[in-house]
């Protein structure tokens, strides 16, 4: 964890970025692109990787702590692996954003409380199992949602386990911008 | 071997181990009678190997290749990985693996090549199967020799080696996730003329981009045109001949003078094919800050890395520079070229004078270079090592041709000096000159053995101070002259040149200088020269780190 001095200067200095990488599935990728990061000792705050919707494809969606210019110099050097098809760095406002939380309840607890279920059902968010001993609640949205979620839980001292899934995200553009990259690069080749 | 013949290969530098041997046994029959197609150069260290590979491939544009075995065989490689990536140095490193059955299994000699290589080499691959060997060893060198040049890495392991499959040639000649030369953007184009146009104070900055893009005369005729004075950068040194007009002398930390302060003064700065290092650019907050910069790449991660550009045109400078050229107006910058010359005469007064022609004392560093530079056929190649010895010699050596410069820039490997010099006798029939100082001729000195059973024709000039000298002057200088283990016990060189029987000549007398070096060039074969040089010899001018260029200093 961050110190308290550190996260203010984050705030005023620095923003969130999302990153959005395709890559070669190639083995050995993800540690070229962190590798990036940890030369120049930014934190990555959440990591997604799944195949993406072009064939042999996959997606990486990272977002981090970090300022423009910096920003910048990370995505050119993570493009420049060979692999690497094409990494592109977005602030929020450019992007669809979801986040999933998974809260794993005391079963006994909820139903001496009936303030818990409006909780979960207030947050819109949905019980995905319930038995004797746990009842296990899905929650999707932005980080503050999942978050609030669990602070308002978390005051009826019923949490057993609690999880919060990294970013996924696209774009506002209409295609992954990186299939008409490939299409012009094949059609070339 | 076949996928090795199917790239050209006609040298390889390596050194035989436990997981390589099916590959060496094959090699083997590559190497004599009907089928022979490779020499291969046994080095007594797998770190030689790899920088001779890096001199072979800096003398002849070739992709050098290294051969050697897993675990310390590979990891001793990576000193030169690391250097021939920070200088955009060609090559592909094959090294034995474990099998795939025993990978993770901590087994004899295994490492995880791949794992260690990938932040400092172009790709690293693991070749898990004999019918990947085609396609990986051609995109090796694909990905090797195209764009800004770099160094690869392929683990073998043995199980690959040595499985039987029908051979099926493969080419590789396009990687859909790399674009080896962007676009040429001709608006970008169009600003950088205007601006070149508009100039009054142009200057150009050539890097070693010019030289991989072999675009040395593409770059001549567009400083002509224009009459823009140019800087090089310590590996550019033989992309514009040092007797073009238009050359101003070595840009950074020991350079010249007269370029490093009108850096400060230019209002157009063209970089071309350079990365605007710390040794160049000094304090980036006060460095060029009144000139619109103007960089061109191949490397678009280069762009606004150190110094934020104004116009950037990113391509094969072989591609831009005859563009650019076009849309110039040909011009003269009389008065701006003649404002160099004040500057250009204290630093020959204050620095180079003292430095190649002294009168009396102990030989030194300036006036050896400068002697050898004047004897040496026109073409020689210079190859140096890390310290004093590379800054004298870069300074005071001449280099009309191009392709005439082999040192390590960026990681500054001490040891890289002979067996890059090695490498570079298989590149070329020109001589060779090898600058070294004490400390570094050591470092690497077991690679004599390979001099001595090559008789690679290596002209080795020991400049002895019995120092680090480098380290030396910044403890003098920077740290109060406390000289914590700088001072070296050397051996008698004398006497480790007759073990390895390579002819060798001390010469401690300016007067016997000359003739010694006349000797040297007229042997044939390798040779030693040792030079008894001055203990305390300072390199100047000098930018001290982190100071701004314009407080270049000519004296201490």
């Amino acid at each position: 964890m961050m110190c308290e001095e550190r996260s203010k200067m984050k705030e005023e200095t620095k923003k969130l970025y999302t990153l959005l990488v395709y890559s070669e599935n190639i083995a050995g990728i993800l540690n070229q692109i962190t590798a990036v990061f940890t030369r120049r000792q930014v934190n990555i705050e959440s990591l997604n990787v799944s195949a993406s919707s072009i064939e042999g494809v996959h997606k990486y969606t990272i977002t981090a702590w970090s300022d423009a210019d910096q920003i910048e110099k990370i995505t050119r050097q993570i493009e420049k692996k060979i692999d690497v098809v094409k990494a592109n760095y977005f602030t929020d406002e450019q992007l669809f954003i979801r986040e999933s939380g998974l809260y794993k309840l005391s079963t006994e607890k909820v139903l001496q409380n009936p303030d818990i279920s409006r909780t979960i059902r207030r947050h819109e968010a949905s019980i995905m199992e319930v038995n004797p001993t746990y009842t296990v609640v899905m929650k999707n949205g932005k980080t503050e949602d999942i978050l609030n979620l669990y602070y308002a839980l978390n005051e009826f001292d019923c949490v057993f386990q609690y999880t919060r899934s990294g970013r996924i995200a696209v774009t506002r553009a209409k295609q992954e911008q990186v299939s008409e990259f490939l299409e012009e690069r094949e059609q070339k080749h | 071997m076949r996928a090795l013949q199917a790239e050209g290969v006609k040298t390889i530098f390596g050194y035989p181990g436990g997981s390589i041997m099916p590959t060496y046994d094959a090699l083997f029959d590559y190497t004599r009678g009907e089928k022979k197609c490779f020499d291969h150069i046994l080095v007594r260290h797998e770190q030689g190997a790899v920088h001779a590979a890096e001199g072979y491939a800096r003398v002849s544009g070739e992709v050098g290749v290294a051969l050697v075995t897993s675990g310390p065989g590979a990891t001793n490689t990576l000193t030169g990985v690391a250097d021939a990536m920070l200088d955009s140095t060609p090559i592909v490193v094959i090294a034995g693996q474990v099998a795939i059955g025993a990978l993770g299994t901590d087994a004899f000699q295994e490492v995880d090549l791949v794992g260690v290589a990938q932040p400092i080499s172009k790709w690293s691959y693991q070749i898990r199967h004999a019918d990947d060997v085609a396609w990986a060893v051609s995109r090796a060198f694909y990905i090797a020799r195209t764009g800004r040049p770099g160094p690869v890495v392929l683990d073998f392991p043995r199980n690959a080696q040595v499985e039987e499959i029908d051979w099926e040639p493969k080419k590789v000649d396009f990687v859909r996730s790399y674009v080896p030369y962007p676009k040429l953007d001709n608006e970008a184009v169009r600003q950088a003329a205007e601006l070149i146009n508009n100039a009054k104070r142009p200057l150009a900055l050539v890097g070693q981009g010019v030289e991989l893009g072999n675009a040395q005369e593409e770059l001549k005729t567009f400083l002509e045109k224009a009459d823009i004075p140019a800087g090089r950068t310590m590996l550019g040194l033989s992309a514009l001949p040092s007797d073009h007009p238009l050359n101003m002398g070595m840009l950074g930390m020991h350079g010249n003078y007269a370029v490093n302060l009108k850096e400060q003064e230019c209002d157009v700065l063209i970089a071309i094919g350079m990365r605007f290092s710390d040794r160049v650019t000094g304090n980036l907050k006060t460095y060029a800050k009144q000139a619109k910069i103007i960089h061109l790449d191949i490397d678009r991660s280069e762009i606004d890395k150190c110094v934020k550009t104004d116009v950037a045109v990113i391509a094969d400078c072989k591609e831009s520079l005859p563009v650019l050229t076009a849309l110039l107006n040909t011009t003269k910058h009389s008065e701006w070229r003649e404002s160099f010359k004040d500057l250009d005469q204290k630093e020959r007064e204050k620095v180079i004078e003292p430095a190649i022609h002294p009168t009396e004392g102990p030989l030194r560093m300036g006036e050896v270079v400068n002697a050898v530079a004047e004897k040496a056929p026109r073409g020689t190649v210079l190859v140096t090592d890390v310290g004093q010895n590379q800054l004298f010699a870069t300074r005071y050596f001449k280099y009309p041709e191009k392709r005439s410069i082999c040192t390590s820039g960026g990681l500054g490997t001490m040891g890289y000096g002979m067996p890059a010099a090695i490498g570079a006798t298989f590149a070329t029939d020109r001589t060779v000159c090898c600058f070294m100082g004490d400390g570094g001729f050591q470092m690497c000195i077991e690679e004599l053995g390979t001099i001595m059973e090559q008789q690679a024709p290596v002209k080795m000039i020991l400049m002895n101070n019995h120092y680090l000298g480098n380290v030396r002057q910044w403890q003098d200088m920077f740290w109060m002259r406390r000289k914590s283990f700088t001072k070296m016990m050397n051996p008698n060189y004398e006497l480790i040149a007759q073990g390895y029987g390579i002819p060798y000549q001390a010469v401690t007398d300016r007067k016997d200088l000359k003739q010694a070096i006349e000797k040297m060039l007229a042997t044939k074969g390798p040779y030693i020269l040792e030079c008894a040089i001055m203990e305390e010899d300072n390199v100047l001018p000098m930018t001290p780190p982190g100071m701004n260029v314009n407080d270049m200093m000519l004296e201490i």
